[in-house]
């Protein structure tokens, strides 16, 4: 595969894959161990409709209304799971169930209500992301990665992510004692003094800002499965949090690289003549390396539980 | 049009569709109403999610054999076959491995409708078979409905319905209480089996109304809302089914008189319609009944506080006190008691007198246990009683206001 064909054509979609990925996985440390994990699952969901009503407030099918669109839907969607929980006196899973799967139909309706046929907008889009068709063409092989001129025709998406990327790492970085403490010990936590409720909060906005970023470009299966399938597949190979955060990190990166090939190259190889789902093949690739880790993992089993 | 909807008047497919989404909704109601009183409301979002690659998979595997791909039984049990293994990757998941089920439930959701999604797109490439029709899965599609997929969803829904109705005593035990249900020599396991194998059978069969991304809400919303007016649970579960029914029937009628409304997503505003409406108005349980509960007691206190010291002449700063008792004529704009105001301070003192010779008397004891500041002191004694403490009080004594 010579560079002028694959820097134009894979370079941007695998690195926006891998990104994504990763932003999605190192929040999901924290949500697994929660067992918040269904937390990514709800903002994927009720992401959709926060888009479709900044695309009809403002008309435009552009970046940055969506993105608020999303991230308000997902800061609705977390208080009225809170109101639904508490005023309601209902369990957690039932709450969300009713807010997601509500205003999931809410954002399908108005879709089908408005035409949003014209514009790039439908839900299969939303579901499956675009990820093929973020191409870079304005370069012609490795040199352009150093050509200002071709560097401008770069996918917005990719600098998105990029940027999302770094602020969720910030986080963790900057935020890695009260976050490790909290997550295990709240009742220690709140005996140093740390608002374990607020930690909390922030730890679900910053998700949800790395799902909103991520949904943007993937679409939102790959976002619910880097949100579990890495950091769960991380779990079963150490009992150190450092050490978990690194494995996720590579299996959310090893997922989307795989994936990618497989999609774009495998069917080729196998005689076929068209590529399959690339975010479809990255959950896939997620469920395949978790299915290993959970059979063969060294620590795959509860501490204190018999091996059997 | 919205009337004639309603009443079943705008053709043989509308109601067809209508008809079956009813049954659909009566058995989703019912059947949900044991898994969210099971605590795993949100493993049928995972069920759901996994029907997809055997959706896909039938498909490829009906036009492999020359046939036309979209026999809606073929795909139904595709997708039951896919959705039992993701059942048993949750359960292998949540038992052998050291993951909490909440996790197990969002890594098999996402990655089996991920591989879904990888065979629906190497359907879109397939030469042969007519593939439209097949993304109706995701969010439902009744529109191209014919009389034998209504039938399969009517009668799969009525018989997931007598199914629930057969198995929900020892349901309902397991729901409530696994251990005594353990005890009593019930297969805790194997009631859970069961449980799952029906909330799997109702997914399965709403695939093509409401689409496997929305079933979860028939599943979900009905018995949440139920569980409002009711904390019985064979109320519970009637409840949910009639709603379901009830959320179905409305959401595909209104759907069939316009157009433009898709299936699912309508039935589940309806549904979300009546669990809003349930979870302000609710008698007991809902919000409206428990911020009226609080007016009242607060007003109780206030009433009794404000009485207690006009009785002893101590002077009322608190705002909210004084127009409770200027607005019942108890007090005038100035603040002195009226006649009625004085007679019910010193009613009012009197009263906490006596109680508080019934705290002293050990006869008294369960009378005393019922004091709490608020309840009028008639209510608890007998007239007898009183007229006895009254007698160890000395006779009502005159007080200065």
């Amino acid at each position: 595969m010579s560079g002028a064909e694959f820097v134009p054509l894979s370079l941007t979609p695998l690195l926006i894959g891998i990104f994504s990925a990763i932003a999605c996985a190192l929040p999901g440390n924290f949500l697994v161990l929660r067992r918040q994990a269904l937390i990514g699952d709800a903002i994927s969901h009720v992401v959709l409709p926060g888009i479709v009503v900044a695309f009809l407030m403002t008309g435009v099918v552009s970046a940055w209304p969506m993105m608020i669109g999303a991230a308000v839907a997902s800061l609705v969607a977390v208080a009225l799971i809170e109101a639904i929980r508490r005023l309601g006196k209902i369990e957690a899973g039932a709450a969300m169930g009713v807010t997601f799967t509500a205003m999931f139909a809410g954002g399908v309706l108005l879709l089908e209500q408005t035409d949003t046929s014209s514009v790039h907008l439908d839900v299969e889009h939303a579901l499956f992301g675009n990820l093929e068709s973020l191409i870079w063409l304005d370069a012609t092989g490795w040199s352009s990665v150093f050509d200002p001129s071709a560097l401008a025709a770069l996918p917005d998406e990719l600098g998105r992510i990029f940027v999302t990327l770094i602020g969720v790492t910030l986080f963790v970085w900057l935020f890695w004692r009260p976050l490790k403490i909290s997550t295990f010990d709240p009742g220690f936590a709140e005996a140093l003094g740390m608002p374990t409720g607020k930690i909390g909060l922030a730890l679900v906005v910053v998700a949800a800002i790395a799902a909103v970023a991520a949904f943007d470009a993937v679409g939102s299966i790959i976002v619910i499965a880097m949100f579990i399938c890495p950091p769960a597949a991380a779990r079963m190979m150490t009992n150190q949090l450092e050490l978990q955060i690194m494995w996720s990190v590579i299996f959310a990166a090893l997922s989307a690289v795989v994936g990618y090939v497989a999609a774009g190259y495998g069917p080729l190889w196998l005689g076929a003549t068209h590529a399959v789902s690339a975010a479809g093949m990255i959950a896939t690739v997620s469920g395949v390396i978790l299915a290993i880790a959970a059979m063969f993992g060294p620590c795959r089993k509860r501490s204190g539980a018999p091996m059997a | 049009m919205w009337l004639e909807a309603l009443t079943l008047q705008l053709g043989y497919n509308a109601t067809l569709v209508t008809l079956g989404a009813m049954a659909l909704g009566i058995a989703a109601g019912v059947t949900g109403t044991f898994l969210f009183l099971r605590k795993r409301a949100l493993v049928s979002d995972a069920i759901s999610h996994a029907t997809l690659p055997g959706v896909g998979l039938a498909f490829i595997i009906m036009v492999a054999f020359g046939g036309d791909g979209r026999s809606l039984l073929g795909l139904l049990l595709g997708s039951a076959a896919s959705a039992g293994l993701g059942l048993l990757c949750i359960g292998w998941l949540t038992k052998y491995t050291r993951l909490a089920e909440d996790a197990a439930i969002g890594a098999v959701l996402s990655v089996f409708f991920g591989f879904g999604v990888v065979l629906l797109t190497v359907i879109q490439n397939l030469s042969a078979g007519r593939q439209a029709g097949l993304e109706g899965f995701l969010l439902g599609s009744t529109a191209g409905m014919l009389w034998n997929d209504a039938i399969v969803i009517a009668v799969g829904g009525l018989v997931t319905l007598g199914l629930v109705v057969a198995l929900r005593r020892p349901m309902t035990l397991v729901a409530f209480d696994p251990e005594y249900a353990s005890a009593r020599g019930l297969n805790v396991d194997r009631i859970d089996l069961a449980i799952m194998a029906l909330v799997m059978a109702v997914t399965v069969v709403g695939l093509k109304i409401v689409g496997l991304i929305l079933i979860v809400a028939m599943l979900i919303i009905p018995p949440v809302t139920a569980r409002f007016w009711s904390d019985r649970t064979d109320q519970v579960v009637l409840l949910s089914g009639l709603l379901g029914g009830a959320a179905a029937y409305i959401g595909a009628a209104l759907s069939a008189a316009a157009p433009a409304l898709p299936t699912g997503p309508i039935i589940v505003l309806v549904s979300f319609a009546f669990f809003a409406a349930s979870m302000l108005f609710a008698p007991g349980r809902g919000v409206m009944a428990a911020i009226l509960r609080h007016h009242r007691f607060q007003r109780r206190v206030h009433m009794r506080q404000g009485l207690l010291a006009l009785a002893q002449g101590q002077p009322i700063y608190e705002g909210y006190t004084l127009r409770l008792l200027r607005s019942s004529g108890l007090v005038q704009a100035d603040g002195v008691a009226t006649e009625n105001g004085k007679a019910r301070a010193a009613k009012a003192l009197l009263d906490e007198k006596r109680w508080e010779l019934v705290r002293a008397d050990q006869a008294m004891e369960g009378a005393a246990a019922l004091y709490d500041g608020l309840r009028e002191l008639e209510t608890v004694l007998t007239a007898d009683q009183i007229d006895e403490i009254d007698k160890k009080l000395g006779g009502p004594a005159e007080v200065s206001v």
